[in-house]
This record gives structure tokens, sequence and C-alpha cells, in this order.
């Protein structure tokens, strides 16, 4: 046994820290850093630099335009970019609709749509849940209707996270209404300017247009559009589940977040005492921090693990669980660690053009906006209730 | 990073296993809970036999020279057998320490017959106000002709009532700082008081009143001890955390079996979510608690620094924590049965809550972890 990483990904780490160094604009990293939101145009210049460095699409197959990096690399690329405060790569082109276009989309699809995702012209949202299908997703109730060479769409989806942005999007839709929940559902690529659909924003309880509803009135779309056979797409569907989960523990940004707590935690005082000497305080930053040391050790088990072309099982939905408490207990320290200075809802300083003078201090501003939004860490991509479902099915037999 | 075990590990693993497995199903562990002595010494004859009770030992001392990777693996089985011997106290904790104080002469006089499993050891360096802090020891060790004379009261010595020999901390009555001692507990002054734990080993409390030890007695330098017995203590707990891995992975299969069986409302219980959702949370605190015994027991023989203190810690609080969740639901689950003495899960459930008692606890590890924590240079800047 040897808990060590080999010289080999010692190396690779130092040389992902150094392009880290050169290549990661600042602007973009102090933006993540003080957890201020970020622009379409700094997401897609981070693309951009990362595609040209040929480190984007990280976990496509080689022949794709991929990395062929083992997923230990994977994961020591994703935790030096959280360090370095790198943007999450927002994961709907890169890491979901393309892993599906490549294992089961035509030679054409791969052909058109693989190349725009890589050059960051196309940007992708998730047409999957509705309102009346949530965790339930297979309950979806959007329909396509056969008519000659295009399916007809009609329905609504809704938390459709940055949609705003997307000129694509890539749905779940019922093509036979009368099969089994799972069975009659298809797996189709749309585009958003389609005349029909409307996106409205949905704005959170953060004060943040992140997500939206999109509406579907008799959008006509092309039958060569279909991934996959048709009534299949449930298929597509858990196939992307699988990778969305994987890396869903967040160690790497659970990292940058305990110090950047910690900075917080030296910079505030409390009653002329830094508060990172407040004993108890302390004490709550060492309990998270020995959590999120253990979700590590079990994240690196499961790469070992995997690392010969393994796929993770249920642990992945364990991680899931405890790698979003963790995350979501830090951004509650952080909240905490500001006191009365977590108050004031200061909104202009957390757009992504804010560069004025803060009214309290640089990293004052986004703390509690940013715990109300993380809360939705525990509900997407399954929520943690539905994990324990899956554990105690897949794992337990219960 | 590699988490197999190599071949010569698995063998030990298995041989445990099987061991541990034969001769110590719930009745016959019953049956040497209740014989005088507390334990089994066909058991340990065994263990000796197989070479078990040397795994910790260097092979100077006619060891096998295991390390933390070979403690666990032969702990998590004692865990799993809930085995009454005093090995984690005797030969881990107590032959540590002497491998890492002893002079030469010490340690080829007593080691050779721990690692055979003829000597049984013992430490007795917990006294009323100590709780976890050997340093704070308030025995006396007076300097006198050729020796010295210890004093003092000596409480919960794991495995003392059997112990050939015990080492005592003790305080230099001219000197700062903690020592340490071979005591031969029958020697003029030392009465010993044995009694059960309520998880099943048998410990004693010991009264010194002005024991006379010769001067080879001290174990490394005076006053200085310290530092071993909190390094020993770190390789011990990594220890400890693989016993109370294997009575978890016990308690978690106990309970998860009835779950499948006990019929209530017209369905096994293991249908309501509730409880499957209360298995999954003890399922992931599990998975966590065996990541970081895994961590513990490969950081454990490493040399002395913050990042091994702090991450022994960290695995003593996770495993502590896991330790009573599922000790505490174990019981729950089951219901009544869970409660009463026939049924091993009750056992398990015990040793799990106690093992918490010893090395340290998660309130302890959690204020030495927090002592210890990392902070980035940043933070200690004052922001204007």
């Amino acid at each position: 046994m040897d808990i060590h990483f080999t010289p080999e990904e010692l190396a690779f780490r130092s040389e992902v820290r150094a392009f880290l160094e050169q290549n990661l604009p600042a602007d973009i990293a102090e933006k993540v850093r003080l957890g201020r939101r970020l622009s379409k145009e700094d997401h897609q210049r981070w693309q951009k630099i990362l595609n040209k460095q040929g480190w984007y699409a990280v976990n496509w197959p080689v022949e794709y335009g991929g990395t062929g990096w083992s997923v230990v690399q994977k994961h020591i690329f994703d935790e030096e970019c959280a360090a370095a405060g790198a943007p999450r790569l927002v994961a709907f082109g890169v890491n979901m609709v393309a892993p599906v276009i490549i294992k089961f989309g035509t030679q054409a699809q791969k052909d058109y749509y693989l190349p725009r995702i890589l050059r960051s012209e196309d940007w992708w949202c998730q047409g999957y849940s509705e309102p009346g299908a949530g965790s339930d997703l297979a309950s979806l109730k959007t329909r396509a209707e056969r008519d000659g060479d295009h399916y007809v769409v009609n329905g609504q989806k809704t938390w459709t996270t940055l949609g705003q942005h997307a000129n694509r999007i890539f749905c779940l839709v019922r093509t036979d209404p009368s099969a089994k929940k799972q069975e009659g559902i298809s797996f189709l690529l749309i585009d958003m300017d389609t005349p029909g659909i409307t996106v409205r924003p949905i704005i959170t309880l953060d004060g943040e247009h992140e997500v939206n509803e999109v509406f579907f009135d008799n959008v006509r779309v092309p039958v060569e559009n279909l991934v996959g056979e048709e009534n299949k797409g449930w298929t597509c569907a858990k196939y992307l589940l699988t990778h969305e989960r994987t890396g869903q523990a967040g160690i790497g940004l659970s990292k940058a977040a305990l110090a950047h707590l910690k900075d917080i935690a030296g910079a505030e005082t409390v009653a002329g005492r830094p508060l990172i000497d407040d004993p108890l305080f302390r004490a709550r930053i060492a309990e998270v921090e020995m959590r999120l040391m253990a979700v590590e050790m079990s994240t690196l088990r499961i790469l070992a693990a995997t690392r010969d072309g393994g796929v993770p099982g249920a642990e992945s939905s364990l991680l899931k669980i405890q790698g979003s408490e963790i995350r979501q207990a830090i951004s509650g320290l952080m909240r905490k660690a500001l006191g009365p200075n977590a108050l004031p809802f200061l909104e202009p300083e957390l757009e992504p053009e804010f560069d004025g003078e803060p009214l309290y201090r640089d990293y004052s501003a986004s703390p509690a906006s940013q715990y109300f939004n993380l809360r939705k860490l525990s509900i997407y991509g399954g929520s943690n209730e539905i994990q324990k479902n899956i554990i105690a099915k897949q794992v337990l037999e219960l | 990073m590699n988490f197999e075990l190599n071949e010569e590990q698995q063998m030990l693993a298995d041989t445990v296993e099987r061991l541990v497995r034969n001769t110590y199903g719930f009745e016959q562990r019953e049956a040497f809970y209740q014989s005088p002595q507390g334990y089994s010494p066909e058991f340990w004859r065994q263990l000796s036999e197989l070479g078990i009770t040397s795994v910790p030992i260097a092979t100077d001392y006619e060891g096998f020279g295991g390390t933390g990777v070979e403690n666990m693996l032969v702990m998590k089985e004692l865990g799993r057998g809930l085995c009454l011997e005093p090995y984690l106290h005797s030969q881990v904790y107590a032959a540590g320490l002497i491998q890492q104080l002893g002079s030469v002469e010490q340690r080829q006089k007593i080691l050779p017959s721990v690692a055979s499993g003829e000597q049984l050891l013992a430490v007795a360096d917990e006294e009323a106000g100590t709780h976890f802090h050997p340093e704070a020891s308030e025995c006396t060790a007076v300097p006198c002709e050729r020796g010295w004379r210890l004093s003092g009261h000596k409480r919960v010595v794991i495995g003392g009532e059997l112990a050939h020999t015990i080492l005592v901390t003790a305080r230099m009555s001219d000197g700062d700082g903690v020592s340490l001692f071979l005591l031969d507990p029958a020697a003029e002054g030392v009465s010993r008081t044995g009694y059960p734990c309520i998880d099943g080993p048998r410990a004693c409390d010991l009264e010194l009143s002005d024991v006379y030890v010769e001067a080879d007695a001290l174990i490394g330098p005076a006053g200085k001890a310290g530092p071993a017995l909190a390094y020993q203590r770190g390789r011990a707990l990594a220890a400890q955390c693989a016993e109370a891995l294997g009575s978890m992975e016990e308690a978690f299969r106990l309970t998860l079996e009835y779950l499948k069986t006990r019929q209530q409302f017209g369905s096994p219980i293991g249908r309501f979510q509730a409880l499957q959702h209360r298995m999954a949370e003890m399922r992931g605190e599990l998975e966590l608690a065996r990541s970081m015994t895994i961590l513990a027991a490969c950081v454990a023989d490493d040399p002395d620094s913050s990042e091994r203190s702090r991450r022994l810690a960290a695995a003593k609080f996770v495993v502590a924590r896991a330790s009573e969740l599922i000790a505490e639901q174990s019981i729950q689950l089951h219901g009544g049965i869970g409660m009463t003495w026939e049924y091993s899960l009750a056992h398990h459930a015990k040793r799990l809550v106690m093992l918490t008692h010893q090395f340290g606890d998660d309130d302890f590890h959690l204020g030495q972890y927090s002592a210890l924590l990392e902070i980035p240079r940043q933070a200690s800047r004052q922001v204007a």
C-alpha cells in the first residue's frame, strides 16, 4: 500500500501548475476566489485558453481531441485548476452532451458538433428537469411527435442552467406516451433559435440569474437531431448522469474554498482578535478539514480502483453526498466568519464587471449569497436523498 | 498510489481472519470473558505459533518487522472477532515504546520474548487527572541509591493484570517532563486491582507506594519520554482505528442482515425508507472510516512531523465519530434485541464506543488537529 503519487504524477502536477501560473487570466482567478459572478465571455476566454493547450476536453477519447489522461491525472488537473482559481468548466457541452454524442451519436453529429464544442462556438444547456419531473426525472412530459422529417416538440423545461447564454439545448422528450415511463423517452439536440422556443429567467434566492425556464411551442426539430434510437433516450440519460456524478465530490473546489475561509478568518477580527485564533471557530474549520481529508482519501481509493478502466459504481453516490455536504459546510462557515458583515446584499459588487471600491472588504459581498446559492449542491444531479435511495438499492440491496 | 495488498499481506490477513473465525465465535468469546483470566491463553498461543504476535516487532529482535499496514490487517480481524487479548497495548504500544526509547540491552532483553508471545507488556500511562495526556502524569520518581522510588496511582491499565512487565510513566521529583520505567508488577509496594472493562477486555489500577526500581529500569532519557509517548500513541491509534473498522464492518453486516429478515407491518423493515437512508448514511461514514484507517496505517511509521500528527488525529477523529454513529444506530435499528447481552451486536456497539476512550476521543483529536491547523500566510496578514 502506498498513498503517494508517482514521480510521473508529481511531474504532471508541476506541469499543470506552471501552465496555470502562466495562462490563467488574473482577473478571472480573482473573481473566482472572491466568489463573484462570471460572464459568458469569462468562461469562453478560459475555455479557449484550455483548448489551445489541448486540455479542454479532458474526458474525451484521444481520437476526438481528448487528453488520454488517467483518472488520477484528471483528478490532479481538477485540483490544481481549483486551487489556482480557474472557473469551474460549464459541463453541459464539453462534459455532458459530448460524451453522449461520442458514445451514441451518428458520424455526422460527431463531425458537426464536437469541433464546435472544442472551439467554444456552441454553448449547450441541458433540457432535463420539468416542473413535474425533478428527482422523478422519468415522469417528464415534454412531447416530441413525428411529422415527416421533423419532430414537433411541445412542453416546458426548467432549472436550465445558463440557458440564457446557450445556442443549443439537449433535451429528453417523450416520443411514445403509451410506453412505460422510462421507455418512451428520446434524446434530442435542439437549436435554441428555432421558432417557438422561449427562455425566461428564474432568479434564485441569492438574486442571481443562473437558471431559466425554457418553453417549447410547436418547435420543429429535424429527425437527424435524434441521438441514439428513438425511445431509447433513457440509456443516454443514465450514461450522462454517471458522467455528471463522477467528480461531484468537488475535492479541489472544497480545498480552495477552505483556503479562502482561512484567509477570511485571518482577516476578520472578533473583539480585536483574529477570528482564526478563536478556539471554537478554529475547531469548526478543523472538523470540516478532517472530513474533507477523509472524502479525498475515499476519492483517491476510487481513482486507484478505476485507474485501469473500471467504472465507479454507486460509491460515487456516497461521494456526491459527502462532497456536497462539505462544500455546504464550508460555505456556512464562510458566512459565519463575517458575522454582521455578511448582511449587506451588495449585488453590484458580485457582478463580473465590478471594479469599484467594496463597501467593506473585497471578500465580504459574496459569502452569504454563495451560501444560499450552494444549497443547490444537495438538490441537483440527483438530490442527496435520491443518492441514498441508490445506495440502499444498489449497494445494500435493501 | 496503490491500495492493494501484496501477496504476503493478503496471506497475513487471511491467516488472522481464519483463526479468529474458527476460535472466536461469540459463544467462545463469552466463555473466554467469563474465565478467570478473562481472555484465551490458547488463542494467544495460536497467534504466537503463527508468528502473529511478532508482527509489530522489528526483525532485529526476532520480530516480523511489520509496518502500520500489517498492524492494520491484524487489528482489523481482532476487532471483527471482538478479541479480548491485549495485542494492541502489548505488541504495538508497549513494544513500540521499548523499541523507540529502550537501550540496545533493554530491547534485546525484552523484545524477543514479547515477539514470541511469552511475555506480555502493558503501559500504565493514565491517571485520574491525565485523560489522554500522559505528559501530565503526577506519579513521582524520587532518585535513591542505585535507582528510583515510584509513587502514585495508575488508572485503567489495559492488560495490566496479565502483564509480566508494565511500562509506567512518572515525573522526576527533581525535574520537568515525564519518564518511563519498567516495572515488575510483583515488586514490593505494587498493588494491582483488576476488573473487566465494559467492552470486555480486563484492566487494572496500580497503587505504587515507594516502589523501588533499579537504575536500568529507566527507559530512555529521564524526563524526555513525552515525544516518544506521543509518537507511539500515534502508532497505537492507527492500529486501533483498524480494530474499530473490523468491528464496524461486523456491526454493519449484522444490522443489514437484520433489516432484510425482520418483518414488521408485513414486510422486511429494510423496505422502509427512513431505515434505508440511515443505513446509507452509516455506509458513508464506514467508508470514510475505512479510508482514514488506511491513511493512518500508511503514515503510522513515518518520521514524526506535523503532517503525520494531523493525519493521525484526523483518522482517529473520523473513526471515533463513525464508531459512535454505527454503534448507536446499530442498536436502534435492531430495536430491543440490540439491547441484549446474548447478542454479539450489543458487544460490538460497546466496543466501538469504548474504543474512543483510549488514545483520545473525537474531541481530544479535534483539539489536536485544531492546534496543528495549517494557516496560509495570507490569513495571518490583516486586510486593511
